[in-house]
């Protein structure tokens, strides 16, 4: 079973070379740590900024710079700061090359909800519905079941939608797979974990093609 | 030179009563007209709607407007930091409409620009897009948004000078940006308001068209709220 550092660690291998990211709250910022250095890649946040750099040295937090979780940052060479209309028109004209966002449900047809639980939890969507509609390669990093247990992965999602038929891949703590126009396509597994426990925790069918390897890091 | 120079935030909100519509800059606590929303609660001015990407946090920006029960509807994209907002919203006191960022964002600019309503992708599919218009175009489907009418516009810059002109600094750059002009009146508070001719007129984010009223704030607290720093190697 992968932690939430692992996670993110395996997702940084679907970043390439010349791509504007933009990397949700949660597990996706944990990307940026292990983009390889030997690749060109710039952050983009949705609050106004490309070429995001890492975290300030203590001292040097600077209330003017920020990423889209509120937290401080610092730009890197390069940088540029723009408007929110603006850091959204990059993200509907499709400049952005990748998306990796959190979520609480992902289905088959890659539908995804993250931003609502009726009568419990409403936090908004933020960015989120716009980066889905918009976006073409969109990566979901999340846990495959929840707290009490339950499959996170559907066959329907149950909660508010946040966007249709959007999500390309998903990793979890469990597998890789991704979204094809047949469902699932469990890719690859976690060490340490088997294709059965995986489909165990998997309310939605997964395809299954041969042998299903571990992952790489 | 046109002046637009008021004395200070008491001045600026002058003709603001209640149930306006205020469209409030800043993301998140950063870029937030602090000086103006500190006056508004002085003011007890209540029965608000106000168009902001967040909603404060319990006790700094707009939230504080929430406390006093100031605000009657809250238009925004995200609200998860603040406890007194979710509270207000699921026991229905406060009326709510969220909004995707960028089509809050675009609903701000198609104001400022005169552009009466837009499509856009975001949300399709989802309860946001309930009872909106779709069209289809390149083989994706769209729904009607329609700019925001609102009766003032209150945003925050680094530098602007008498003349309205308005320089921004870093990602407090964000929603200040497209909200200035897209109410019917402009207030705009700044860190350092200089004579005209000081700002370099290559360097003007906003013209000064888009702003009625401009001061200097008396006092910038810049609150963070995520303070994220990484240890100096030894």
């Amino acid at each position: 079973m992968l932690t939430k550092e692992q996670i993110a660690q395996r997702i940084s291998k679907e970043v390439k070379d010349r791509y504007y990211v933009n990397l949700g709250i949660g597990i996706p910022t944990l990307v940026a740590n292990y983009v390889p250095q030997d690749i060109s890649v710039e952050f983009q946040s949705e609050n106004g900024v490309l070429g995001m750099g890492p975290f300030p040295y203590e001292g040097e937090e600077d209330p003017d710079l920020i990423n889209a979780g509120k937290q401080t940052i610092t730009t890197l060479p390069g940088a540029s700061f723009f408007d929110s209309a603006f850091s959204f028109g990059m993200i509907r004209s499709k400049k952005v090359d990748l998306t990796i966002l959190g979520a609480m449900e992902v289905s088959e047809n890659g539908d995804i909800a993250n931003w609502k639980i009726p009568g419990k939890m409403v936090k908004g969507m933020g960015g989120a519905m716009d980066l889905v509609a918009s976006a073409e390669n969109i990566i979901v990093a999340m846990m495959h079941v929840n707290k009490a247990g339950e499959s996170k992965i559907l066959k329907k999602c149950t909660l508010p939608l946040t966007g249709v038929g959007c999500v390309k891949k998903v990793v979890t703590e469990l597998a890789v797979m991704d979204v094809t126009p047949k469902g699932f396509k469990l890719l690859e597994r976690a060490p340490g974990v088997s294709v059965e426990d995986i489909i165990k925790a998997t309310e939605a069918e997964l395809i299954i093609e041969g042998d299903i390897p571990e992952m790489q890091f | 030179m046109i002046d637009k120079r008021v004395k200070n935030a008491k001045e600026a909100i002058q003709g603001i009563t209640d149930g306006m519509t205020l469209i409030v800059g800043g993301f998140g606590l950063s870029g937030i007209p602090e000086n103006s929303i500190a006056e508004l609660v002085a003011s007890n001015i209540s029965g608000l709607t106000c168009i902001s990407n967040n909603a404060g946090v319990d006790d700094f920006g707009l939230g504080l407007l929430l406390q006093k029960k100031q605000i009657k509807k809250m238009i925004a994209s995200y609200v998860g930091e603040n406890a007194e907002f979710e509270r207000q919203m699921l026991s229905g006191e406060l009326e709510v409409e969220l909004t995707p960022q960028g089509t809050l964002a675009e609903k701000c600019r198609a104001a400022q620009h005169g552009i009466p309503a837009f499509y856009t992708p975001a949300g399709y599919g989802t309860e946001v897009a309930e009872g909106k218009e779709t069209k289809e175009f390149n083989g994706k489907m769209h729904i009607l948004e329609y700019a925001y009418e609102a009766d003032f516009s209150i945003v925050k810059a680094w530098k602007g000078d008498h003349a309205g002109n308005l320089i921004f600094r870093g990602t407090a750059r964000n929603f200040n940006a497209p909200m200035a002009g897209a109410g019917k009146i402009t207030i705009a508070e700044v860190e350092e308001l200089v004579e005209p001719g000081e700002l370099d007129p290559n360097q003007i984010h906003i013209p000064g068209i888009m702003v009625q009223r401009i001061f200097q704030g008396e006092k910038f607290e810049k609150r963070i709220e995520q303070r994220t720093t990484r240890k100096r190697e030894a």
